[in-house]
């Protein structure tokens, strides 16, 4: 068996750069891929879906060539390059164990051959591989993991197998042209979005999809002479059954590759399921020789991982270039290199800046590339108190200084060269508790909220320092603002930080009552048992306590509190607690005010019959983790769209709004609109990074957007869409009358005797550059959201937590 | 924390409105002028002044309607101010003509205001009236839904169908086919559901109206009757249920159609008679300079 130099897993983007640059420089090599294509994540993006090509200013080092363009293009692109550069693929070589060491690796593949190499570049991505049915018969040709098309499909009997969102989808969408059966291990769905719940129970109950509960596959078999080509076996809870069909779809999640990545030797750092191996400069993990590229290794673009590609095989030839990023970093750095180097710099601040001292220098590297270096006048506002901005600041050089005092703007605290601060803003989504000014020779880098959450998540000693300070200095602005920083460390100390998770119980009324939660983020509802019911009597956002009476000489709980959203909380016992008293006289009557506040604003609401109900129905609809939501009165409004088209006039065209859509109680209409979340769901997986959060509290999609649709699948309110170029203009007489209207309700009951089904949309049509859209609140504009200042008869109203409590009292009393 | 049109910022202009009413009250008391009160006096051109920019002001809130991005105030004030203003125009330019009518271009002009000033005045009503009852005929629910509603139950009544006499899928598919509600703006504000249903009979098919389902509540209950066979009155049984579920869908949609149209049918007046206004009052001005 020959060994090649360099054996390339996975034909990713990444993958497919390293293989061409190793043939194209004559390096023996082998690209394997497990499926029967290269590229398989974007094979399976729909059709004609628009590729882009961020970020726009990182040059693009690859012999293959790249440019945004549609799927197919940019595949057939890399087919003809790879023909080109004559690169040795195996199609259909899964790789299952990696052993060796470098000089001589041994990949066993599925099949059961063995590559030998000398080095190893995995770029296996994150996708993961498909769960597989798992009973015999699995590899049958009839037996597919995903969907492309549910249209290609007429007139079979479909069996999907699952019971998540993607089950859902498939079989509501196959349904409309076969027969279609799901088959769901469990007695219900438990595991999918409220939307597909809602759809899959109406679609069963219409009888479009034929759902099995509790019931799992057993086996498959070709019956050639049967009525349908195949028979799957089931166990249902009423014993065995046969079902004759033409295709079984499974639709059972993925495996996470980190399993596999793992047996490989290669490390982690912490266990958190987002942290990212431990990689060098030159992308090597901690195995020699063994090379981590694109997503797995924390770089989900198209483009970064064919430059990494290109890069690692100039390594192992031990060529060394200059990373492609370099001019980029040359030019964010300008202010303070002097006659240093890029390298130098960054080595000084790691050496300078205790939390970033053990970032591994390939992602320090990446930070900085998401990072800018401010360098502000003495007495500059970094930021304001009450500003929505959450990234996070660290000193390279001078001081800074923070009002902690609301009240005593002369009271400040120095933070000196290598601290941090913003970490508040940053962690509890909220707004900035204190303001912060730039001392002498200030120099400050900002990292914005993304990168630093994959520091925290990767890097655990960063992720106790910063956690530490977050708890002192929440003390701080809580509860003793005059007290010295180094007085509350003990307090701090004796101190816990608590997760809950959305609908776990903080405390139970009648519980001892021997502690403070301070809500570091998130948000809680406070319950009480009313004639054995429980009623939700009031709504506690983050940067407020609860459970403070206890303190102060109940020795009950009086109410259950509980998490509405997943939620972190600070908790004080009574013993420190009481050393707080202490240091700050007027805390005990600023905590009593607090309590006569909350008891009477409880009692106002419970006197109110529906007001609990209503705040119920309002978190459901995730206002609980809100800054800012549309909530729309029904008796005022008069459904005239007036928001909805000074939303899409103020937005090149496209409303981001729905009023009609979403659901009502009473006359609290809550349309589909961006809740603006504390801890936005859109965030979480934004290859680009384009989603931002404004110093206002805006959640906005920047020009970066890549269309990739996560955030569209991670918002849970469903407000996201891809939408492309805007609809035409309305007639100048429709104009006049109502300024355009939508198709109207009557052309529809009018048609409603005739026809039932639905014309099937062109399949090969043109795909237009689809782009996230959403809410982001007239960012920019004068006077406020559009959609409020353009009703007529003031039914549009904004609310945010603050205002929430006295909302509730309004409405419900109006009931 | 809502406020509405009419509340807008503690009735400010209901306020200004009023002030300007009384002041033009009194000077038209206390102005006693040669002639009868005309149009021609001092007073009278002032108060046709005012009044000719109060049209202009007033017929102004389309564009600012329209303007999305202008920051000039908030429609809500705008359209507040716009109701109240557009009331005292009724008393201003009443006063402006002296109480003198007559078959004449000016009266003309006169006339047209009344109209639309009235058909603003229905406007006003209808939005302070009924999206309450909107909000509550439609329970939660929207008319998108309501319609879908509807084809379920289509679906789930031919489903039943299938083990029945051949006659019954015929009476659901007729009864479906001849579900007709609003098609002309008068049935939509009648709220009226047009539906017919083309009854099977001896003598062929014949067409009786439908509405509220009747036709075909009736036909069921009279096979009721007949049967003998226990499953088939049980499926009779429930293909009544859904029908009758089906009658109060189709009531409910039809009352949403014909509020929607109430909210929407005074703006097809308001409108083009503003535009006719308009006309005449640049025609009553130059005349009345001609003349003079």
């Amino acid at each position: 068996m020959t060994k090649v130099v360099i054996a390339v897993v996975g034909s990713g983007p990444g993958g497919l750069s390293a293989a061409a640059r190793a043939a194209g420089i004559g390096v023996s090599h082998v690209l394997l891929e497990q499926t029967a294509a290269h590229a398989n994540t974007i094979q399976r993006y729909q059709k004609g879906k628009h590729v882009m090509a961020e970020p726009n200013v990182l040059p693009l080092r690859s012999p293959l060539a790249f440019a945004a363009g549609t799927r197919e293009k940019i595949l057939d692109e890399w087919a003809r390059g790879l023909a080109a550069q004559n690169v040795n693929v195996r199609y259909g070589a899964e790789v299952v164990a990696i052993s060796g060491e470098k000089g001589d690796f041994h990949l066993k593949l599925q099949d059961g051959s063995e590559v030998l190499a000398e080095n190893v570049i995995l770029g296996i991505g994150l996708q993961g591989n498909p769960r597989r049915l798992g009973v015999p018969g699995e590899s049958l040709p009839c037996v597919q993991y995903t969907l492309d098309d549910p249209e290609e499909y007429q007139g079979e009997t479909i069996v999907v197998v699952g019971a998540g969102d993607a089950a859902i989808e498939n079989a509501v969408a196959l349904s409309k042209q076969n027969t279609v059966y799901l088959i769901n291990r469990a007695g219900e769905f438990a595991r999918c979005k409220d939307g597909n719940l809602t759809l899959i129970l109406k679609t069963i109950e219409a009888g479009k999809v034929n759902c099995l509960y509790s019931t799992q596959c057993s086996s498959l078999v070709e019956t050639p002479e049967g009525a349908k080509p195949y028979e799957l076996s089931l166990t249902t809870a009423n014993g065995q059954m046969q079902l004759p069909c033409d295709r079984i779809i499974a639709r059972l999640g993925a495996i996470p590759p980190r399993k596999f990545v793992e047996s490989c030797r290669i490390k982690f750092p912490s266990s958190d399921p987002t942290s990212l191996p431990l990689l060098s400069a030159n992308y090597e993990s901690n195995v020699a020789g063994l090379y981590v590229i694109g997503a797995l290794g924390g770089y989900p673009l198209i483009k970064q991982a064919m430059n990494q590609g290109y890069e690692v095989v100039e390594y192992i030839r031990g060529t060394p270039v200059t990373p492609a990023d370099e001019p980029l970093l040359q030019s964010k750095l300008a202010g303070i290199l002097g006659h240093l180097s890029v390298t130098a710099t960054l080595q000084s601040m790691q050496a300078r800046i205790p939390i970033f001292a053990e970032v591994n220098p390939l992602m320090f590297r990446e930070l900085m590339l998401g990072s800018s270096v401010h360098v502000p006048k003495a007495g500059e506002v970094v930021f304001k108190r009450n500003d929505y901005t959450n990234s996070f600041y660290t000193i390279f050089s001078g001081s800074v200084e923070i009002q902690v005092d609301e009240n005593d703007p002369a009271k400040r605290v120095v933070l000196s060269t290598g601290q941090f601060f913003g970490e508040m803003g940053l962690l509890s989504g909220r707004r900035r508790t204190a303001t912060a000014l730039a001392g002498r020779d200030c120099v400050l880098i900002e990292t914005p909220r993304r990168d630093v959450l994959k520091l925290l998540s990767s890097v655990d000693a960063a992720k106790a320092v910063v956690d530490h300070t977050f708890i002192v200095r929440a003390i701080q602005s809580g509860f003793a603002p005059q007290a010295a920083t180094d007085e509350l460390l003990p307090i701090a100390a004796n101190s816990k930080l608590n997760r809950f998770r959305a609908g776990q119980v903080l405390f139970t009324e009648g519980d001892e009552a021997d502690s403070l939660h301070l809500i570091r983020s998130g948000s809680v509802s406070v319950l009480r048992s009313i004639g054995g019911r429980e009623v939700v009597t009031s709504y506690v956002a983050a940067g407020n306590y609860v459970g403070e009476m206890g303190l102060l000489g109940n020795t009950q709980r009086s109410a259950t509190v509980r998490a509405t959203v997943a939620t972190e909380t600070i908790s004080l016992n009574a013993a420190t607690f009481g050393e707080l008293l202490q240091k700050n006289p007027r805390l005990r009557q600023e905590l009593e005010e607090t309590v006569r506040q909350r008891v009477a604003s409880n009692t106002h609401l419970q006197g109110q019959d529906h007001a609990g109900e209503l705040i119920s129905f309002l978190l459901k609809q995730g206002l609980g983790e809100a800054t800012d939501v549309l909530l729309i009165d029904e008796t005022l409004c008069v459904g005239c769209d007036n928001c909805e088209r000074a939303c899409a006039a103020t937005h090149g065209g496209t409303s981001r709004l729905d009023r009609a859509a979403g659901p009502t109680f009473a006359n609290v209409h809550v349309p589909t609109s961006c809740r603006h979340c504390e801890d936005p769901h859109c965030m979480k997986d934004c290859p680009p990074d384009a989603i931002r959060r404004s110093p206002n509290g805006e959640v906005f999609v920047g020009d970066n957007c890549i269309g990739c649709g996560n955030c569209e699948r991670n918002c849970p309110y469903g407000v996201i869409h891809m939408s492309g170029p805007p609809p035409e203009q309305p007639s100048l007489m429709s104009w006049l009358m109502f300024g355009g209207s939508k198709e109207s309700v009557y052309s529809k009951l009018q048609g409603l005797g005739r026809s039932h089904h639905h014309e099937p949309a062109a399949i090969d049509a043109p795909k237009a550059v689809k782009k996230a859209v959403k809410c982001d609140m007239c960012k920019g504009q004068d006077g406020g959201p559009a959609c409020v200042r353009a009703c007529p008869t003031g039914a549009a109203l904004r609310v945010n937590p603050e205002e929430f409590v006295t909302f509730v009292k309004q409405e419900a009393s109006r009931f | 924390m809502y406020e509405s049109l009419l509340n807008h910022a503690n009735r400010r202009y209901l306020r200004v409105s009023l002030w300007l009413c009384g002041i033009s009250v009194a000077l038209y008391v206390w102005h006693d002028p040669l002639s009868p009160p005309n149009g021609g006096t001092w007073l009278g051109y002032t108060l046709g002044g005012i009044g000719a920019a109060l049209i202009l002001w007033l017929t102004a809130l389309g564009i600012r309607k329209r303007s999305y991005s202008s920051a000039m105030g908030t429609l809500r004030g705008w359209t507040s101010a716009h109701v109240y203003l557009g009331l005292s125009l009724l008393l201003i330019s009443t006063l402006h003509s002296g109480f003198q009518f007559g078959w004449n271009l000016h009266t003309l002009c006169y006339a047209l205001m009344v109209i639309v000033i009235a058909s603003g005045i229905v406007g006003v009503v209808a939005y302070q009236r009924y999206p309450q009852l909107m909000s509550a005929n439609r329970a939660g629910s929207k008319p998108d839904r309501l319609l879908e509603e509807i084809q379920d139950i289509d679906q789930r009544a031919l489903r039943i169908a299938r083990g029945m006499p051949r006659r019954f899928a015929d009476l659901l598919r007729a009864n479906r086919d001849g579900t007709a509600l609003g098609g002309s703006t008068r049935n939509i504000l009648a709220g009226r559901d047009s539906s017919v249903l083309m009854v099977p009979s001896n003598k062929g098919a014949v067409s009786s109206p439908n509405s509220g389902q009747s036709a075909a509540l009736t036909w069921l209950g009279d096979e009721l009757a007949r049967s003998t066979d226990g499953e088939l009155s049980r499926r009779i049984g429930d293909l009544l249920s859904l029908l009758a579920e089906r009658r109060n869908l189709l009531r409910r949609l039809c009352r949403d159609a014909q509020i929607r149209g109430w909210l929407d049918i005074w703006l097809y007046i308001h409108v083009p008679v503003t535009l006719a206004l308009l006309g005449t009052l640049v025609a009553h001005v130059v005349s009345v300079f001609l003349y003079w």
